[in-house]
This record gives structure tokens, sequence and C-alpha cells, in this order.
């Protein structure tokens, strides 16, 4: 499921578009170095095979619904994790910019979730131990399944924590986690079925393909040191940003808790450099503000609150809202009239 | 119309969108690469009950989308269509979170509302305001901006090259489709079939990029590309970039409708 930008935090976003641009980074250099320019048409073409295989569905057996497939692993399987990763980044790169799928910020998380996980997780961990040497299809089946399942699981997992640290929505990281896991795990068996189809027909067909001579097998291989070294930096980059923001904000849970029990732990500071700061922080922070509608947060940042139940300035927005729109709209309005004088000359 | 034929003419349209003499065409891509940056992150960066609050950076979008000429029916329905993922997370927000919040005479609006609203407002500015910006630009002129801000070529390569095979391939895989449909009387397709279908359409992508190699190497590609569109950086552009970010900071700034409302009402601002 593709992260939005209405979830996200900056700094949550930030974080991720660092670790995937980390993991592109390196990528990029590996097949730089390595030089192989018969990859250049063969990514591309691959890329556009996935984005169209996204938009055919098949029946899931014995439940009367459908799915498709989602490509990460495929992508790894044959073209190796690095190649893969930039494939899966530009398809959803495509999809963000024309489909609407998720934001241009949200595209970090996205290509954290939907390719670093499946590329430098799953595939070199659980597909290559499980596979083999990829000559037996029960084994290529049974590696191909279960990897799409934990890809995805993990991916689902990505999706909660991004969501839950953004502080935006207000579901606790448990629950959300028991809604999300558990549709993931059909969808991760759905992108196990059609990848294991897939790479069976392909292992029948075309065994180079995937074989000793295959495109795979002159891709650079994913030493255990390179693995190691990013998924260090993605936890690394990833706990830094998120642990940067645990401090301020308290976990989804407790926050719920505390608005159920009506006890809010925002006191009043009325000494003066307090004031200031809170005030400072509150217009400059570029993590959304943490400021429960608590009686004590209303006093410390003065009118620039929203969260206050307090008639007036319900009213103010409201109409200051309305009025807003009005302008905007207008001057929209204005600028399109004078653009279409000046158009037909 | 099939799903692949229906999001093949998305993509044209966009494209076609793009390629106008508008004013918002003209522009620098970088700087409307940046300047869209600039406006998500001002867009996420609110507290998450702003609502009013938000609504001045509707015109960033708007301002764009009219200096483009751009059509306001398709890129509206492209809006509603688009993920509803944000919509269903989001209305677990007034399940949730109950505390009223805003106050007109006795009726109350609660916390989990208003930051609903507020998911609401920041999804259709952001998604509007990326899909302004390649309905403005188009790939071609997008991804030679970005290999300019310093993208790896191998990542702007990789887009052009999917996004111009996509229509090659897509048409295919849409062909395919049809075919199979007209022979299954409805039916949904079996995983049996799936696995030949998709790994025939596959073994021919092999092929397709095989040749488009060699036809490269023909013409003496050397692994890197060249384009031959060049961009040229103006002072139009450097104050459209200057000129939306400070509108940016003083929206960021200063709650204008609540000052607006405040002076509307009456009260002291």
């Amino acid at each position: 499921m593709h992260m939005a930008d209405a979830l996200l935090s900056p700094a949550v976003g930030g974080a991720m578009w660092l670790a995937s641009g980390a993991a592109l980074a390196v990528s990029s250099r590996r097949l730089r170095e390595q030089g192989d320019d018969r990859l250049v048409p063969l990514m591309g073409v691959l890329g556009a095979f996935v984005f169209a295989a996204q938009m055919i569905n098949f029946a899931i057996p014995a439940t009367g619904s459908s799915g498709h497939l989602g490509g990460g692993l495929l992508l790894s399987i044959l073209l190796g994790p690095h190649a893969a990763l930039i494939v899966i980044a530009s398809v959803l790169t495509v999809q963000a910019l024309f489909f609407a799928d998720g934001g241009l910020l949200a595209l970090g998380a996205n290509i954290f979730n939907l390719g670093v996980l499946p590329c430098f997780l799953a595939y070199p961990l659980v597909y290559k131990p499980l596979a083999g040497d990829q000559a037996s299809a029960r084994r290529v089946g049974l590696a191909a399944g279960t990897a799409a399942v934990v890809g995805l699981q993990f991916g689902a997992l990505g999706v909660v924590l991004q969501a839950v640290a953004s502080g935006i929505s207000s579901l606790p990281f448990s629950t959300f986690l028991w809604l999300m896991l558990p549709i993931h795990l059909a969808i991760g068996v759905v992108e196990g079925l059609a990848t294991a189809a897939i790479v069976l027909f392909v292992q029948r067909a075309r065994p180079d393909l995937l074989g000793v001579h295959g495109p795979a097998a002159s891709m650079p291989g994913l030493s255990p040191r390179s693995l190691l070294a990013t998924l260090a930096t993605a936890a690394v980059l990833m706990g830094g940003a998120l642990s940067w923001f645990a401090s301020p904000q308290p976990d989804g849970l407790e926050w719920s808790i505390a608005r159920a029990s009506g006890h809010t732990e925002l006191a009043a500071r009325d000494d003066g450099v307090h004031r200031l700061m809170a005030q400072a922080q509150q217009r400059l922070s570029f993590l959304p503000g943490y400021g429960f509608p608590s009686a004590g947060a209303s006093e410390s940042h003065g009118d620039a609150a929203w969260p206050a139940v307090d008639a007036g300035t319900s009213l103010a927005g409201l109409v200051g809202g309305v009025a807003t729109l009005t302008v905007v709209c207008g001057l929209a309005l204005l600028l399109r009239r004078r653009r279409r004088r000046i158009s037909p000359e | 119309m099939s799903r692949i034929d229906a999001a093949l003419g998305d993509l044209r349209s966009l494209e076609a969108l793009a390629a106008r003499d508008t004013a918002l065409a003209r522009l620098d891509a970088r700087a409307k690469v940046v300047a869209t940056l600039a406006f998500v992150v001002t867009v996420v960066s609110f507290d998450r009950y702003a609502v009013a609050a938000l609504l001045p950076l509707a015109f960033f979008p708007l301002a764009l989308a009219i200096q483009g000429e751009l059509p306001a029916k398709p890129l509206l329905r492209k809006l509603l269509l688009a993920a509803p993922f944000a919509v269903m997370v989001g209305l677990f927000n007034p399940l949730l979170d109950r505390a009223p919040m805003l106050a007109f005479g006795d009726a109350s609006v609660s916390a989990g509302w208003v930051s609903f609203a507020s998911i609401l407002v920041r999804f259709a500015l952001t998604v509007g305001a990326a899909l302004v910006l390649v309905a403005g630009t188009g790939m071609n002129t997008l991804c030679v901006a970005l290999t300019r801000l310093g993208v790896p070529q191998v990542m702007t390569a990789q887009l052009l090259f999917l996004f111009r095979y996509a229509f090659v391939l897509g048409a295919e895989a849409a062909r395919t489709s049809t075919a199979r449909e007209l022979r299954s009387s409805g039916r949904a397709m079996a995983l049996a079939a799936y696995g030949p279908m998709l790994g025939h359409l596959l073994l021919r992508a092999f092929e397709r990029a095989q040749r488009i190699h060699m036809a490269m190497l023909a013409r003496g590609f050397d692994g890197e590309l060249r384009s031959l569109r060049t961009l040229r950086w103006s002072t139009r552009d450097t104050v459209f970039v200057l000129g939306w970010s400070a509108f940016f900071l003083l929206v960021r700034l200063v709650d204008l409708p609540q000052w607006a409302g405040r002076a509307l009402l009456g009260a002291s601002p």
C-alpha cells in the first residue's frame, strides 16, 4: 500500500528519503562500476513490464477476489537487488507523478517499503537461501512465496512505523499494526503466487535467464558485507530520525489513554524564557506541533494555538478559512481571465 | 477499455498537456521542481489540526494550473480517484480522537474530525501540486532537470526508458489481455494461465531489450546517454522560486485565515 504525503511529517518523510536515497546511490554506483551497458535498456524495458503487469489481475484461488503483481521480488530475481531497486524506484516515481499515488515526499518512504525491503531484505535473506540454485521448481515456488510474504510484512510494518512516528493519524501503533499485518499477509501471498508463477515459467522456458549465464548472474552479487552496511545505514538513519522525536511525542497508545482519561502531560510554563522558546518552536518547528487541545498548551503559545476549545478562535478560523478560499479562488479567476485575454493574440 | 489502456491514456493526456507552449512550460523545469518540493514540505510541516491555516497554500497549485492553462476536470478526477489510503487511515481519527475542539454556539466539532479534514486538505494540496508539476513540465524535461539537480544518471535514464517503453509494453499487455478475455467468456484469469501469459510478456520484454541494445550500439552508444535538451535559467525563474518561497514562509509563520477571520468579526487580530 502506498504511503501518502498527507500522513507524513517532514522529519519522517525526510528520513525515509535519506534512507532510500542512500540505497539508490549505492545501487547506481554499483551499476556504474559494473559498466554493463546491456542493462540500460533491459532495466528500462523490465520497468515497463512491471508497470503493465501490475494492472493485469488474476483470480485468487478459493476466494473470489483477484490480485496482481507488485514486482520488487521478481525484479531482484531477474536482475539482482541493485538494479531491481532502481527499476522499482522508477516505477514508483511514475506512479507518484502521473497517478497521484502517495506524493513526492512519501516517495522516499514508498521506495523504502516496496523497494529496499524486498530487494535488500527479502531477496538476499529469504529467497536466495531457500531457492538455492533455482533448479527445483518446488523450492523456487516456496522461496518466492515466503520471500514475498516476509517482504510485505516488513513493508506493512514500515508503513505503520512511518505513520505513527509522523503523528498525523490518530491510530495507535498496535491497532494500526493489527489492521495492516493481516491485510498484507494476504497481499504477500498473492505477490508470492504471482512471482512464483512467472519465475517457474521462465525457469521452464528460458532457464538461462535465471541460471549462471543469466543477467542476474552477470550482476554484482550482494556480498554479506555490503548487505550489512546497507541495512546498518538504513537502520541508523531511521533510528536516528525516529528517536529524534520519540521523546517529544508520546507514543500513540499512551496518547489515546491520556486523551480518554482527560490527563495531558503538557503543563503551562509561564516564565519568560520558556514561553519564548515555546513560541519560537511553535512557529518555526518543522515537525507538526504536538500541541494537544489543553488549556496549558493554549496559554503557552497564545493566539497561534489552533488546538484550543475557544468559540472565538473556532469562529474566526471558520470565517477566515472561508474568506481565504474566496480570496484564493477570486485571484485564480482573475489570473485566468487575464490569461484568456492575453492568449488569443 | 481495459485498465492498462486507461492508464496509458492518462500518461498520454498529461504529456500532451505538457507539450503545449504555456507560461508554465516556459519556466525552467528546475525552478518548478524546487518550488514544488518547498511547497510539499511546507504543507506537511503544519500542525495536525491545521485546516484553515493550510488553505492559502491552495493558491500555489491553482496559480500554476492557470499559468499552464491546465483543464480542471481531468486533474480533479485524478485527484478523486487517487489512492484512498490516506482517506481510509484518516477516517479512524474521528473515531479515536473525540475531544471537542471547535465550538460554534452550542455545537462542537471533535478534534478527530478536524484532523481528518486536515488530512484531506493535505492530500489534495500535495497530490495536486505533483500533478500540476508533471502536467506543466513533461517527463523528458523533468528528467533533464533532475539530472542537472544531481540525481544520478542511472536513475533518470531508467525513468526515461520506463516512460518510453511503458507505452509499447503496455499496449502489448493490453492486447494480450483483451485476447484472453475474448476467449474466456468473462471468467477471471486463473493462476495457471497467469504465469504463462505474463511469462511470455516477460520473455518478449527481454528480447526487445536485446534488440534495443543492438540498435543503440549501432548508433554509437557507449554507456552514456546524452540529451540535446538544454535548460536555461533566467531571472524569471529566480523570481518564481524566491517569490513562492516567501509566500510559503509567510503562510507558515502567520495564520492568515485566523487573522482575516478575527479582522472580519471585528475582534482584535
